[in-house]
C-alpha cells in the first residue's frame, strides 16, 4: 500500500488505532528481555490464549525494551477501556495464567509489579511522582517495532507529512534551532546549527548519516530505540535531509547489535513499500533513500571523521577538522552526522513545537537526555529524564540506591571520554555544561555506579587499556602518551610507583589533551585528571603505604583466615590452584607463595574466616 | 588481477578451490552488489563484502582477501589494512567455540577481570588465542549492551549472564 498524501496517511492511522480488543499485554522482547528468558513467557501466553479462546479479547504485542533490564522479563498488562495499566517484573511461565485472570487494573496474585516511574509529555500531564518524562524512548516498549501500522497509530510519519506538505526546509532548520536541540552523542553541539551549515552549501549531493555506533561502554540508550522504535529514526532522517537539501541516508550501525540490524532491515524495507522512503515522498517529488553500512568493531567510528571514513571502506581512522563535514564529508560531500538519541527527538519537536520541547530540561539544555544505569546500582537499566534533575534523583530514586545496601562511591559519566562525580555533586542539576564544570562530560549518557569495592586508580587504569585498545595509532600523543599513562598507572597498581609518578601523570595527561588528533585522544586523559582530583587520597595510598583501600589490586592486597574458620574445607575445594591446605574441622592456611589472589575463598567463605588485608 | 605475489598452493590457496560452493556464494553476493555506477566509490562496499565473507569462511584467509580486492579492483594492501584495523575481522581460523568475555565498563566493575583470568587458566590461552585442540578461542569484547547481567560471557551466540569464576568450568562443559 502507497501512503501518496497526508490524507491517506491519516486514514491508515485512524485504521491502524482502532482494535476490538479489550486487553493488550506488552511483551518486553529487546535483547537484554530475550537473553533473561522473555521468549518462554510470550510463548505461554499465546499458548493460554488459544487454550481459552481469547484471541479475540487480548492482543499480545512484542515489544522494544522498556527500560526494566532490573526486572527482565517484564510485561504491561493494558485495559484499552479504561486505560489502566500494570507492569509486571520478573514474569515466569507458571504466573500466565495468573495474570490473564486478574480483573482490568487489578494486580494478580504471586506476582511481583514494577511502579511507572514516567510520563509522556507528548499526550499525558506529568504526575508529581514521575521522574521519567519520555520523548525519546515515546514508543519503545509500547509497539511492535516491526509492524509499520503499530507507528502509524502513534502519530507516526504526522510530523514528515507536515514538513514535506507545508513547510521550507529553512523553516524546518528554524525550528529545530529554536528548540535548542542539542546533539545527544556527546558533544552537545547545537543541531539546528549543524544542519543550517550543510544547508548553506551549494551542491547538488549532499548526505545525513545517522550514527548508530553506540561504542562507549554502559550505554546502550540507541540499541534501544533501534530496537524499539526504528522508524522514528528514519522519519527524523527524511526531514533533516529535506532541511538540508539531501536526497540520501546512511546509517552506520555495530555489528555487535544483530537484533537491531534485524529490525532496521525490516523498516526500511517496510516504509519503502509504503513510498515514505524512495522517490516522490507524499507526492511532493522530494526524493529519500537510506542505507544500512556496519561497523566492524572500532570505537574510534564514532568520532565524524572516522565514522565517514569507515563508511567509504577504509580504515576508520579520524582526520583534522576543518574542513568540517558539513562542508566537506562522505566522499567529499557536506554532509551531517547525528546521533540515534538526537534523531529521535526530531519528529515530537516538528509535532508539537520548539515551545514545547523547551518547557522541558533546563535553558542551556532544552529536552531530556536518556541515561543507562548500571554497575553497582540496584536497578540497572534505562531511564529518561529531563535534563537539570539531580544525580541522586537518578541514582537513589530512579536507581533504588546501591546494590547490597554498600555506600556509594562515585559515578562515571561520559565513559571512557569522562570522568567521575562524587558523593559532594550529588545534588548538581545535571546538564551539558554543570557536568563539564565537574571534570566529566554527558558523553552518550552511561552511568556507571561504583561503590565503596571498587578502586578508582585501577577505575582509570581499566578505561586507559580501553583508549590504548582503540586508538588508531595515527597520532602520536594518543598512540604513545596512552601507552606511558597506562604504564604509569600499572606502576601505581602493582605498588611500583614514586611521588614523581604522579606528577608525570598529571603533567602528560594535560599534554595529550592539548596535543592529540581527535576527540578520542582529547578525552582519553579525563579518567585519569578526574579520578585524581576527586580521589588522590588513593592514590597516595597506593604510592606511599602500599595499600588498596578498596583491596583490589592484588599486588597490593594478600588474604589469610582468621580463627573463625570452623574448617568447612569450603574454601579448599574452591581454590583454583590449590593453595588452601587444612584437615576438615581444623583451621585452614593460604600458602601466600602460590596464592593467585582471585578472591574466590573470600567470596565463598560463610563464616568471614577469610582476611584481605 | 590486483596482486599476483602470492605463493600458490598454500593452505589458504586450497580454500577457494576446495570449497567452490562457498566461493561460489561469495561470487553471487558481489555480484548484487551495485558496483560500478561510480567506481570511486565502490571501496564503499569493502566492509560489508568482508562481513559477509567472515560469515561464509568463518575468518579471513589470504585467498580470500585477494578475492575480494580483485572483484572491488582494490589493492590487497588496502583490503588487508582494513582487516587489520577492525577488531570484528580475523585472519587466523578460529575455534568452533567462540568465548568472548564482555570487558565493558558494566562488567569490568562486576568483575569480569577475574573471570576472564580464570578462562585463559583453565584453557591456558591468552585473549585472541585458540586451545590447542582447536575447540576454544578465548576473545574479549566491549559491551553486548547487557549490562543487567553483568559480567556477561558470550559463546557463540549463547550468553550467559552473572559469570563468576567459579562458573568457568560449567561453561565449558556446556560446550562439549
Amino acid at each position: 500500500m502507497i501512503i501518496d498524501s497526508p490524507a491517506k496517511l491519516n486514514e491508515l492511522a485512524a485504521k491502524a488505532a482502532s482494535s476490538s480488543a479489550r486487553t493488550k499485554i506488552l511483551v518486553s522482547m529487546g535483547t537484554c528481555g530475550i537473553a533473561s528468558g522473555t521468549t518462554p513467557v510470550l510463548n505461554a501466553f499465546r499458548k493460554e490464549i488459544a487454550a481459552k479462546n481469547l484471541q479475540n479479547a487480548i492482543d499480545v504485542v512484542e515489544v522494544g525494551c522498556m527500560g526494566l533490564c532490573h526486572s527482565e522479563p517484564s510485561i504491561e498488562v493494558i485495559d484499552n477501556a479504561s486505560g489502566k495499566s500494570v507492569i509486571y517484573g520478573n514474569v515466569a511461565e507458571a504466573q500466565v495464567p495468573a495474570i490473564l485472570a486478574a480483573e482490568p487494573g487489578e494486580v494478580a496474585q504471586g506476582t511481583k509489579t514494577v511502579k511507572r516511574t514516567w510520563y509522556y509529555p507528548e499526550v499525558e500531564t506529568k504526575q508529581d511522582d514521575a521522574l521519567q518524562a519520555r520523548i525519546v524512548l515515546r514508543n519503545c516498549g509500547r509497539i511492535n517495532p516491526e509492524k509499520l501500522e503499530d507507528y502509524l497509530a502513534n502519530k507516526g510519519y504526522q510530523a514528515l507529512a507536515k514538513v514535506l506538505t507545508t513547510m521550507k526546509p529553512q523553516a524546518v532548520i528554524d525550528l529545530i534551532s529554536a528548540s535548542g536541540l542539542r546533539g545527544r552523542g556527546g558533544g552537545g553541539f547545537p543541531t539546528g546549527k549543524k544542519w543550517q551549515f550543510a544547508a548553506a552549501q551549494q551542491n547538488a549531493e549532499k548526505f545525513m548519516i545517522c550514527n548508530a555506533d553506540e561504542g562507549d561502554p554502559g550505554a546502550f540508550m540507541d540499541r534501544a530505540v533501534l530496537e524499539g522504535d526504528p522508524h522514528s529514526v528514519l522519519e527524523a532522517m527524511v526531514i533533516a535531509g529535506f532541511a538540508i537539501g539531501a536526497h540520501n541516508g546512511v546509517i552506520y550501525i555495530r555489528a555487535e547489535y544483530p537484533l537491531a540490524v534485524k529490525r532496521l532491515h525490516l523498516a526500511i524495507a517496510q516504509a519503502e513499500e509504503a513510498g515514505l522512503l524512495g522517490k516522490n515522498i507524499f507526492g511532493t517529488g522530494f526524493d529519500f533513500k537510506i542505507e544500512l553500512k556496519y561497523g566492524a568493531g572500532a570505537f574510534v567510528c564514532g568520532e565524524e571523521t572516522a565514522l565517514i571514513h569507515s563508511v567509504e571502506g577504509m580504515r576508520g581512522e579520524p582526520t583534522f577538522k576543518p574542513p568540517f563535514p558539513a562542508i566537506s564529508g562522505l566522499w567529499k560531500k557536506p554532509t551531517v552526522v547525528n546521533n540515534v538519541e538526537t534523531y529521535a527527538n526530531v519528529c515530537a519537536i516538528v509535532r508539537n513545537g520548539a515551545d514545547w520541547f523547551k518547557a522541558i530540561g533546563t535553558a542551556g539544555s532544552p529536552g531530556t537526555k536518556v541515561f543507562a544505569l548500571a554497575g553497582k546500582i540496584d536497578k540497572v537499566g534505562l531511564v529518561e529524564v529531563p535534563m537539570g534533575i539531580k544525580l541522586r534523583d537518578i541514582i537513589y530514586t530512579l536507581g533504588n540506591g546501591i546494590r547490597g545496601g554498600r555506600e556509594f562511591k562515585a559515578v562515571q559519566t561520559g565513559g571512557p571520554s569522562g570522568g567521575c562525580i562524587t558523593k559532594a555533586h550529588l545534588d548538581t542539576p545535571i546538564d551539558y555544561e554543570s557536568l563539564k564544570a565537574l571534570g566529566s562530560m554527558m558523553g552518550s549518557g552511561g552511568m556507571i555506579v561504583m561503590d565503596e569495592d571498587d578502586c578508582m586508580v585501577n577505575v582509570a587504569r581499566f578505561f586507559l587499556e580501553f583508549t590504548l585498545d582503540e586508538s588508531c595509532g595515527k597520532c602520536t600523543p594518543c598512540r604513545i602518551g596512552n601507552k606511558r599513562l597506562h604504564e604509569m598507572l600499572t606502576e601505581i597498581c602493582e605498588g611500583r610507583a614514586t611521588m614523581e609518578t604522579l606528577s608525570k601523570l598529571k603533567s602528560l595527561s594535560r599534554t595529550i589533551k592539548d596535543t592529540a588528533l581527535c576527540g578520542l585522544g582529547q578525552t582519553s586523559p579525563n579518567p585519569v585528571l578526574s579520578t585524581i582530583a576527586n580521589f588522590e587520597d588513593e592514590y597516595l595510598a597506593h604510592i606511599r603505604d602500599q595499600k588498596c583501600p578498596a583491596g583490589v589490586c592484588t599486588n597490593l592486597i594478600s588474604y589469610s583466615i582468621n580463627d573463625k574458620c570452623v574448617g568447612c574445607t569450603m574454601c579448599a575445594r574452591s581454590c583454583p590452584v590449590g593453595c588452601i591446605s587444612g584437615e576438615k574441622k581444623q583451621r585452614h592456611v593460604i600458602d601466600a607463595t602460590k596464592c593467585i589472589k582471585c578472591g574466590v575463598c573470600f567470596q565463598s567463605c560463610k563464616f568471614h574466616a577469610i582476611d584481605k588485608n | 588481477m590486483s596482486c599476483t605475489c602470492q605463493t600458490p598452493g598454500t593452505a589458504d590457496q586450497n580454500l577457494l578451490v576446495q570449497r567452490p560452493e562457498l566461493r561460489a556464494e561469495l561470487e553471487s553476493y558481489i555480484q548484487t552488489l551495485p558496483l560500478s555506477a561510480n567506481p570511486d566509490r565502490n571501496r564503499g562496499f569493502l566492509i560489508q563484502t568482508l562481513h559477509k565473507a567472515q560469515s561464509i569462511f568463518g575468518y579471513l584467509p589470504l585467498c580470500v582477501q585477494l578475492f575480494i580486492a580483485d572483484q572491488l579492483k582494490l589493492h590487497l594492501s588496502e583490503v588487508y589494512g582494513v582487516i587489520s584495523f577492525y577488531s570484528y575481522f580475523t585472519d587466523t581460523p578460529i575455534g568452533r567455540y567462540k568465548i568472548n568475555v564482555c570487558t565493558g565498563t558494566a562488567c569490568f566493575v562486576k568483575g569480569a577481570n577475574r573471570v576472564l583470568d580464570e578462562f585463559k587458566r583453565y584453557l591456558n590461552v591468552e585473549v585472541g588465542e585458540t586451545s590447542e585442540d582447536g575447540k576454544f578461542t578465548l576473545g574479549s569484547l566491549r559491551c553486548l549492551g547487557a549490562c543487567s547481567l553483568a559480567p556477561v560471557v558470550m559463546v557463540n551466540d549463547r550468553v550467559y549472564g552473572n559469570v563468576t569464576a567459579k562458573m568457568v568450568p560449567e561453561i565449558i562443559n556446556d560446550c562439549e
